[in-house]
């Protein structure tokens, strides 16, 4: 039967879907072809976390290999909704792809770009269903290889320096995780995640297990793009090309933070990570500094996307924090805002890329009364905005709404629920800024001129955009399916912890 | 229509409404048609609802069930029905009015403004008739930002700052505040459904009581108690049926209708009194009464000293409600509609002299009572009744609250609404005087208005000022438009006087078990 060979197709599919589009190399070919892997992805994914949902967590052993010895895959309903968001988002943005990309990317390379981009998603894909910790490493580079790859492509010569300097960070922070998992190994002499949690109990007082756990955190710190290791995020997601900065911004940080839980809940242990290492004291005063610092700092932006990417550092933020409380709620609340954030993150990246694609810039100068110039994409960027401020009726609300919930359960963090609904004040601010120029500047003469020749944004730009924001708003209406999700995976992480 | 497509529709008819009016751009008069008919059928079906409750139904629907306990839904009960049946009366009067004004005025965008008109109401309806905090919640920031467009509706520098105060305070409070509390209510309670006698008692400490209870009073910004009230006079550059919006149909009555029933269905009247929580929020809003009514007297632009009076009026709410007895609260939602069929008439007037004479200082109006003096009377009507006095709606307001008060035996408090009533009669009637008593001034002259001679019937002048003012002596009205709706509200003043009984009837139920009539 097919169907119990799901998890491996979620990753077989894709990664050798990858060398054929150099094969076939015609640009609309390769866009067809791609496409269809994507949505393929999408439907496995589905498929898988209706199963995850309905009966448990699934192992599935790589050639019939039983774990000591052969590579298994685990998926649980946290493994699930990510591999939802990464399919889900992929396929959206590629239907966005082939009228923008021709834009951006001369037509020759299109065939290298889908390459580059279904080995990322194979490799985001990879380390959210493996459950063998040298396997999230492999596939950890796979994915940040070809990320430093697109990025590259932006149009913008200095995508080539962001690329760069992500390179260089994402680098270190890959070693760093090698290093911790070597260490990891020499104490316990397993790469298989389940059989690490079991034996880590006995040498988990050991120095070697500390720095190997230190290793880990800041090598998946620097991937996340925790305050203060943030500074690759910024200029990647600015000079990326825009269907690049939406699959990354929905995508890549929630894996790795994904991961971040995946190591902590389910490999170290609360007991090692909360008691002993007290992780929370150092996470919780970052997150609230990523918080504070980001959304200060997006405030004064003048190039919209470098305004959202600063917002995703700080949203960022939310998520350590709600991870930082260690409960249940937090872990639930975490999860609720890794999707809603993916999906208004993309969709507003998406929306930018519209904008860009007609007015060739994204800079709040240029935005001057796009309201009038694009009242339909404009409306979408509002939506998107208020998600971020935590509008009610808005998927961002129903985050808010756990992580605060999250926060007064444990009553020692009433101050953080605080800071928590006070922060969305300066997300007001920098959504705001973004408003007034839309509403509330007239046009320039000589946009409105060039607005009668230019042809309007196709509908296959339009469309992923409107349905990825109106999707925030159903989700912010009736939240069930998330939260479900979310409370499920919640259960099964810290039950397996336990 | 039963009692629960009646809730149901009341806060779905107006965004049906919004969603048909923001096509009709192209069709002025067709879009109004809309507007008057929905407003219409907005009172019809709220006025379905009436019936059944004061005769003790408690209609309920859920749309959603998002959260587990925490549907989105409606319930009729008495308090919210008053404040549904003001906001729906008021929308027909305000766009009666609006048309008549923003026609007169020559106002862009139009479209965008009665489709953002509408969805305020909606809101306003879905706050009214909240079945719990959530969906209250969720209602009270669909108001701010449904209003936002409309108070930054001229989009110059002037109306962007105005709009970012606007959203800074009322967004600070609701999110940072009231949202909180909310979220902490549950916390506690374990639900948030509008009960009557509280949801809190014996799930927090007195201090905690305390606490929460400053977080919802001074969460709901929207009832302007200071030192949050800076957003109510800086919203003032919008035009003026969104004035009349703002001060009197929806969104400061959210406010202080907010504070009201979160102090009878979710602390309760009694956990009040016995935590002795609320005596201090009764000291603020005093407070903030007596400051507003004494900078209201500084203030000459018209509707900045009318903007005062609301922050004090509305402090009039709070504090019945803080007092948490069944006299000073009946006092305190009595005064919601009593002060908005007041306020609303001063806001129509304001806005007439305007459309007609451009005068918007209260120095620049004596001697106007002759050339407008169905606006100045409706004027001086709607003074009395927001002053207080027989036989005007206010009167009764303001008796129930001084009942409250004595009968808590807090005498300050006492006092204070009695001093802030003469200094309402000290900032609102030199207006009325001067505009009837006060002969034009020779040197400025009245300059008649160019534009809409329509609302000018020249009746002879009684001469008795001298042929040189005879042009001052002519009636010279705004657009009938605009006179129709203040005159409408300043009879209405009169009527709620004689028609109080009714609203009586309707709110006593909200405290089953209590007294009557004293």
């Amino acid at each position: 039967m097919i169907s119990q060979h799901l998890p491996i197709l979620q990753i077989v599919v894709p990664l050798l879907a990858a060398p054929l589009c150099v094969l076939l190399r015609q640009r609309h070919a390769v866009w067809a072809f791609a496409l269809g892997v994507c949505w393929a992805s999408f439907g496995v994914a589905l498929a898988l976390l209706l199963r995850v949902m309905n009966d448990g967590p699934l192992v599935y052993e790589l050639g019939g290999w039983a774990a000591p010895w052969g590579i298994v895959y685990r998926l649980d309903p946290l493994g699930g909704i990510v591999l939802l968001i990464v399919s889900g988002v992929a396929a959206l943005v590629l239907v966005f792809a082939p009228r923008v990309l021709d834009q951006e990317i001369p037509a020759d390379k299109h065939y290298l770009f889908f390459a580059a981009f279904l080995l990322c998603m194979t490799g985001l894909l990879g380390i959210t269903i493996t459950g063998d910790i040298f396997n999230v490493f492999v596939f950890l580079e796979i994915s940040s290889l070809s990320a430093y790859v697109l990025i590259s492509m932006g149009a913008d010569r200095r995508a080539l320096l962001a690329a760069y300097r992500y390179l260089v960070m994402g680098t270190i922070g890959s070693t760093f995780i090698l290093i911790g998992i070597g260490l990891a190994y020499m104490m316990t002499g397993t790469l298989n995640m389940a059989d690490l949690a079991a034996r880590l109990g006995d040498v988990h007082e050991t120095r070697t297990i500390r720095a190997a756990f230190a290793f880990l955190t800041v090598g998946v710190s620097i991937k996340l793009a925790l305050f203060p290791l943030h500074v690759w995020l910024p200029n990647a997601y600015t000079y990326a090309p825009s269907m690049v900065t939406a699959f990354l911004a929905a995508t890549a940080t929630k894996v790795s933070c994904y991961l971040l839980l995946r190591l902590v809940f389910t490999v170290f242990g609360v007991p090692l990570v909360f008691d002993e290492m007290r992780l929370a004291a150092v996470f919780m005063p970052l997150a609230l500094m990523a918080i504070f610092v980001a959304s200060t700092v997006a405030i004064f932006q003048t190039n919209v996307k470098r305004l959202l990417a600063y917002s995703s550092v700080a949203q960022i933020g939310y998520l350590v924090l709600a991870f930082g409380f260690a409960s249940q709620a937090g872990v639930t609340a975490c999860v609720i805002h890794l999707f809603n954030h993916a999906l208004m993150k993309g969709a507003l990246f998406l929306a930018l890329g519209c904008v860009a694609f007609r007015i060739g810039s994204v800079d709040l100068e240029d935005l001057r009364g796009l309201g009038r110039r694009m009242p339909w994409i404009a409306a979408l960027i509002v939506i998107g905005g208020l998600n971020l401020i935590g509008v009610p009726l808005t998927a961002g609300f129903i985050s808010k709404w756990y992580l605060v919930m999250a926060a007064l359960e444990q009553r020692e963090y009433w101050p953080v629920a605080v800071a928590m609904l006070f922060s969305s004040l300066l997300a007001v601010a920098y959504v705001w800024r973004i408003v007034e120029v839309l509403y509330m500047q007239p046009p320039r003469p000589s946009d409105l001129q060039s607005d009668q020749r230019e042809a309007p944004v196709p509908l296959s730009m339009v469309a992923p955009t409107t349905v990825m924001t109106l999707g925030t708003v159903v989700l912010g209406v009736y939240p069930t399916f998330t939260v479900q999700v979310a409370q499920r995976a919640a259960e099964f992480l810290l039950g397996v912890a336990a | 229509m039963t009692p629960e497509s009646a809730l149901t529709a009341a806060v779905f008819l107006p965004l049906l409404g919004a969603l048909v009016i923001s096509t009709l751009g192209q069709w002025p008069n067709l879009r109004e048609c809309v507007t008057l008919l929905v407003a219409g059928g907005l009172l019809a079906v709220v006025s379905t609802l009436v019936g059944p409750v004061i005769s003790g139904e408690r209609p309920e629907v859920d749309l959603i069930t998002a959260i587990e306990g925490l549907p989105i839904g409606f319930k009729a009960e008495p308090l919210g029905m008053l404040y549904a049946l003001v906001a729906s009366t008021l929308w027909i009067a305000t766009s009666v009015y609006a048309i008549g004004y923003m026609r007169g005025h020559g106002e862009s965008n139009q479209t965008r403004f009665y489709t953002c008109f509408a969805i305020a109401i909606a809101a306003a309806q879905g706050i009214a008739l909240a079945r719990n905090v959530f969906t209250l919640f969720l209602f009270y920031e669909v108001l701010t930002f449904s209003t936002y467009p409309l108070v930054t509706h001229h989009g110059d520098e002037k109306a962007r700052r105005a709009g970012r105060v606007y959203l800074g305070i009322l967004l600070t409070t609701s999110i940072g505040f009231l949202l909180l509390a909310t979220i902490w209510t549950w916390q506690l309670a374990g639900t948030l459904e509008f009960t009557p006698g509280g949801i809190l008692a014996g799930h927090a400490s007195p201090t905690l009581v305390g606490v929460l209870l400053g977080l919802f009073a001074f969460g709901s910004g929207k009832a302007a108690l200071m030192p949050l009230h800076r957003w109510l006079p800086a919203a003032m550059v919008a035009p003026t049926p969104v004035s009349a919006l703002l001060h009197a149909v929806a969104v400061v009555k959210a406010g202080v209708f907010t504070i009201t029933k979160i102090v009878v269905y979710v602390f309760g009247l009694d956990l009040l009194r016995d935590t002795g929580a609320n005596i201090w929020l009764g000291y603020v809003a005093a407070f903030t009464l007596l400051t507003a009514s004494l900078v209201a007297m500084t203030k000459d632009n018209l509707k900045e000293r009318l903007a005062y009076s609301t922050i004090s009026q509305l402090a009039y709410v709070v504090l019945g409600a803080a007092l948490a007895n069944v006299w000073s609260v009946i006092g305190a939602a009595m005064h919601v509609a009593m002060h908005a069929m007041g306020k609303i008439t001063l806001f129509f007037c304001a806005g007439a002299i305007y459309v007609k004479t451009h005068k918007t200082q209260v120095s620049q109006l004596d001697g106007l009572g002759r050339q407008m003096p169905l606006t100045m009377l409706a004027f001086g009507v709607g003074a009395v009744s927001v002053i207080g006095l027989p036989p005007l709606g206010g009167a009764w307001s303001k008796w129930f609250l001084a009942l409250g008060a004595a009968e808590s035996h807090h005498l300050v408090l006492l006092a204070a609404l009695m001093i802030s009533s003469l200094l309402n009669i000290a900032y609102l009637m030199p207006i009325a005087i001067r505009a009837f008593f006060v002969p034009v001034p020779s040197t400025a002259g009245i300059e008649p208005a160019a534009d809409g001679a329509e609302g000018g019937e020249t009746a002879a002048g009684d001469g008795a000022e001298g042929e040189t003012r005879a042009m001052a002596t002519g009636w010279q009205e705004a657009p009938w438009l605009c006179v129709l709706p203040l005159c409408a509200t300043a009879i209405g003043c009169v009527v709620l006087f004689f028609g109080a009984d009714v609203i009586y009837e309707l709110l006593l139920p909200m405290f089953p078990g209590e007294g009557a009539l004293p």
